[in-house]
């Protein structure tokens, strides 16, 4: 049950994230919304009813490695569309192996 | 530089396009928690900074941008790549704010109404990230 209202919590924040990003000019203030923290703010908001704020303190921590990660994947992302004729799916979804990487590298070198 | 608010662009996404961001969105936060009961709330923290919907969104801005360009009677592609290309800057630097929003939850849950919590978060990503922006806005001296 926890699972479902997870889905529809998230599935609602993003969309209204996303929408505003589609909204708003010029698309470099638009991508601002991009980077929201919708995910975060729909488990935040859930794990701290469910397992109480220390547990949600804990990810917010390791969220910080997240965005740094973010950081790297959109920076990468936004070089290689501006400079090499690489469709925008293709790019952004494989450029989630550098995200993966980044943030699963800081977790094993700084967080475990 | 002026921000304003194009409206009309939500005539141009359609239904499924909508849905599945939803979905996406759904998704990723529901496998979030499924990761913090699997592995511990330091792996699945990670995931709350995942780019959930970023490749949806970049997605959908050069197909509009393309589809605008051919109504013009242009079949050039380069123009909706570049419009990705800014949106994705735009996240890199929200991203920063992003940082901050983490910060100010892992410093001040403990000791803070969470609903408090969670808002002055929020605030503080939107602040650093239209600073961050404006500063960019500046630095390169750019209009558009």
């Amino acid at each position: 049950m926890q699972l479902i209202f997870r889905f529809a919590a998230g599935g609602l924040i993003v969309s209204l994230f996303a929408v505003a990003g589609d909204i708003l000019k010029p698309k470099s203030f638009a991508g601002l919304f991009g980077a929201a923290p919708s995910v975060a703010l729909a488990t935040l908001g859930l794990t701290i009813f469910a397992d109480g704020k220390a547990y949600a303190a804990l990810e917010a921590r390791s969220m910080i490695a997240g965005a740094i990660a973010f950081l790297l994947y959109a920076g990468a992302c936004a070089r290689v569309m501006a400079k090499h004729e690489v469709r925008a799916g293709l790019a952004t979804i494989a450029a989630l192996a550098l995200w993966l990487g980044c943030a699963v590298g800081s977790w094993l070198i700084f967080l475990r | 530089m002026r921000i304003t608010f194009d409206i009309a662009a939500l005539k141009r996404t359609r239904w499924y396009e909508y849905g599945l961001r939803f979905l996406f969105g759904g998704a990723i936060t529901a496998a979030t928690g499924i990761l913090a009961k699997h592995y511990g709330p330091v792996f699945g923290g990670l995931f709350l900074a995942f780019p959930a919907i970023f490749p949806a969104s970049a997605t959908l801005i050069e197909k509009h941008e393309t589809q605008k360009k051919q109504r013009a009677g242009i079949s050039d592609r380069t123009r909706g790549r570049k419009a990705a290309a800014l949106d994705a800057r735009g996240a890199a630097m929200g991203s920063l704010g992003l940082a901050c929003f983490a910060l100010t939850v892992w410093k001040l849950l403990g000791s803070w109404n969470a609903a408090l919590c969670l808002f002055t978060a929020l605030a503080i990503w939107l602040a650093v990230s239209v600073l961050i922006w404006r500063a960019s806005r500046i630095r390169l001296g750019k209009s558009r």
